[in-house]
């Protein structure tokens, strides 16, 4: 591990286990991050990257477990420490995460303050008034002003509690701060406004950020690395720059493509069809086989290797060195892109995942009728 | 403007009073009233989108459901079809001008009946509005209405519950609803904003394309001012409840007038890490004010990059800038703004 490296992550699986079967949520991570430097990681709902930022704080809930790889953070590894010593050592002192929603998180019948100190008091062992001068001390920092350590939350405006949640996570000076779209709920002004204290913060306190968000137009201001995921696979990791300007895997090529442009007028935006995959049963193969629009043969068939090319590295067959396989024949099977163009005809296997207890239903209305 | 307009608003507004507590009645505290949406003009050609785009606050949700007559306004009037729709007086005139405006709404994880089959959520309009005969003909006007929003097959859609659909699909039963009535005018109120982009440009699209298919109008309600350029013809952004700038979206989006809709521009995200890596200064500060207490003169001096004596005293009148686009502001068309958002 090289010195500058605070984490890595190395082949993390982190599955379900429920009562339809193994969720496979995330599968096979790796990627690093250096101390100072940022790494988005995008995809759409339900991609498995809430579930890798969960395993990195060694929170995952029940039924979900982490099946095999490693987390190194700065020394330590995550995998292996009890509830009691992730609470202990990493959770806020090491690594932090401002949550989804954040808004939402504050208890209401607190102030503000009171629920700031928390971790604080947690972690160590200080006065009431210490515990105050360091709140104010980051309330400060992301511009607010230390009256607001008394105030309640329903005083504050959106923005204002978004910011208080951001000076809580960085209290204890973490290596890392995660961030579960931390942005979502805000109007554009205030998202960018907070998004300048964040690039500010990250110069200023020389820490680790990494950022969750299925909308690639705020990584691009944000994040020095980038990793894209579908299906609980990372499908694309490199350098920010080089993935926006040329995306390989087809999937992030058409994820560039669905973010309108304000500056042009287009007639058609694009998208990907069909949805994403159930993971108790992922497509054989490339998950993404069934919605690439650059599908082959063999990609039905074999799961593609991770390739570099151009230093990103690349989860796709199109850049295997075997020509039989990066020129393989053209899909001979229906993609959704064909069913898209086909949808008149009911004969395409759109809602191909109906869920099993939808015949139950239909019994059950047969009965009531 | 032309007489092809299929909706116009004259002067609308809606001043919300405030209820008072106890002591404040006891006190004789004068009523503070909201002035949520406070004397707004625009026309809606039809079948040309009109977007409505501004922060939360500033009252384009109260603008659609004043539209929905969902709120009574408290001045002005509403035409559709040159027809006063605040006059509406019988119940029977308002179902029936609630037949020809629909709305969406911004969340499908809760406009959605959890109890509800997809059938059932998709046959009450028709049965408030007593259409079909039977049980058999208004399942097959729900089956159009699905298949029109590409919910193909549709009878694999019928029985299904809410939580058995993803979210593009629950909101795009949420315009099957709103369609099924084959209305002209559709309220959409931040229809894509709890979508995935790639879901987003899919319901989108697919909206888009019912324009035409169901000769529709949509009044678009949003935060994200990057989707109205595609979806939408023409555009009026609103600053604590009056509309500062409207015109067509090109020209509003390529030479903002408004030093507001400036700030929005600069604030929006873009994918291109070399235009943004740098921090970008967004010429506003402060947050929008309370709805009870607006500046004086131009309601928007006090966050104004641009802000001289006379906006503090008079309000602007609305500028022409361009054909079809006007701002209001003092200096519209005169203040040079460096922005590369404008090109």
């Amino acid at each position: 591990m090289a010195d500058n490296t605070v984490l890595k992550v190395d082949e993390l699986s982190t599955h379900y286990l429920t009562s339809d079967g193994e969720v496979m949520a995330l599968d096979d991570a790796s990627f690093e991050l250096d101390r100072g430097s940022s790494i988005g990681i995008a995809g759409e709902s339900g991609c498995g990257k809430s579930t890798l930022a969960f395993s990195l704080l060694k929170q995952v809930q029940p039924p979900g477990e982490i099946m095999s790889g490693s987390i190194d953070l700065d020394g330590i590894e995550v995998t292996e420490l009890s509830e009691k010593e992730a609470r202990r050592k990493i959770r806020w002192k090491r690594i932090s995460m401002v949550f989804q929603g954040a808004m939402e998180i504050m208890t209401p019948v607190y102030t503000v303050g009171h629920q700031m100190r928390e971790p604080l008091k947690y972690h160590k062992d200080i006065t009431g008034k210490e515990a105050r001068d360091i709140c104010e001390k980051y309330l400060k920092m992301v511009n607010l002003d230390r009256s607001i350590f008394d105030r309640y939350p329903h005083e504050l405006s959106g923005g204002q509690k978004q910011r208080v949640v951001i000076a809580t996570a960085l209290l204890l000076e973490p290596d890392i701060v995660i961030f579960d779209e931390p942005t979502t709920a805000l109007d554009v002004v205030v998202e960018a406004r907070i998004m300048n204290d964040l690039k500010r913060l990250r110069r200023e306190l020389d820490i680790s950020m990494l950022f969750i968000t299925h909308d690639l137009s705020i990584l691009a201001e944000v994040s020095d690395n980038l990793a894209i995921m579908y299906a609980g696979w990372i499908v694309e990791l490199g350098d920010a720059n080089k993935i926006y300007k040329d995306p390989k895997h087809p999937y992030t090529e058409k994820l560039m493509a669905a973010i309108p442009d304000i500056r042009t007028d287009i007639d058609r935006l694009e998208y990907i069809p069909g949805v994403p995959p159930n993971l108790v049963n992922p497509p054989s193969g490339c998950r993404f086989h069934p919605r690439c629009h650059k599908a082959m043969e063999v990609c039905r068939e074999m799961e593609p290797e991770t390739y570099t090319v151009d230093g990103v590295e690349v989860k796709c067959h199109l850049y295997s060195e075997d020509e039989s396989i990066s020129k393989s024949q053209e899909a001979t099977y229906e993609t959704a892109y064909e069913e898209e163009a086909a949808s008149e005809s009911y004969e395409g296997e759109k809602g191909k995942e109906v869920s099993e207890g939808l015949e139950e239903v239909a019994e059950d209305e047969v009965m009531e009728e | 403007m032309a007489e092809d307009a299929l909706f116009r608003a004259r002067n609308l507004t809606k001043h919300f009073k405030i209820t008072q507590g106890f002591f404040q009645k006891l006190k004789m505290e004068e009523k503070q009233v909201v002035r949520a949406v406070d004397g707004i003009d625009f026309d809606i050609q039809w079948k040309r989108n009109f977007s409505v785009v501004g922060e939360s606050g500033c009252g384009k949700t109260t603008v659609g459901k004043l539209i929905m007559r969902l709120l009574e306004p408290t001045d002005g009037k509403m035409y559709m079809k040159d027809k006063d729709i605040t006059q509406l007086s019988s119940k029977s005139e308002l179902k029936a001008y609630r037949r020809q405006t629909q709305i969406i709404y911004q969340d499908p994880f809760s406009s959605l009946d959890p109890r509800h089959r997809v059938r059932t959520i998709l046959e009450e309009p028709l049965q408030i509005h007593g259409l079909g005969d039977s049980r058999e003909e208004r399942t097959d006007m729900v089956m159009e209405a699905l298949e029109e929003v590409r919910l193909t097959p549709p009878e694999k859609f019928l029985r299904r519950y809410p939580h058995m659909l993803s979210g593009g699909q629950k909101q795009r039963v949420s315009l099957a609803r709103a369609m099924i009535l084959s209305p002209d005018f559709i309220v959409a109120d931040e229809p894509v904003s709890m979508l995935d982009v790639s879901v987003r440009a899919e319901v989108l699209n697919l909206m888009k394309d019912l324009i035409d298919e169901e000769d529709v109008t949509y009044f678009y309600i949003t935060h994200d001012i990057s989707t109205t350029r595609f979806f939408t013809d023409y555009i009026g952004v609103m600053y604590l409840g009056d509309m500062v700038e409207k015109g067509k979206v090109g020209d509003v989006l390529d030479n903002p007038s408004h030093p507001y809709t400036q700030a929005l521009l600069v604030a929006v995200p873009e994918a291109d890490p070399e235009r943004v890596r740098g921090t970008k200064e967004v010429p506003i500060s402060g947050e929008i004010p309370s709805g009870t207490n607006i500046p004086s003169g131009c309601r928007f001096h006090p966050r104004c990059p641009h802000a001289e004596e006379i906006c503090s005293k008079k309000e602007p009148e609305s500028r022409r800038v361009e054909k079809e686009h006007t701002a209001k502001c003092h200096f519209a068309g005169e203040i040079d703004f460096d922005l590369d958002v404008a090109k």
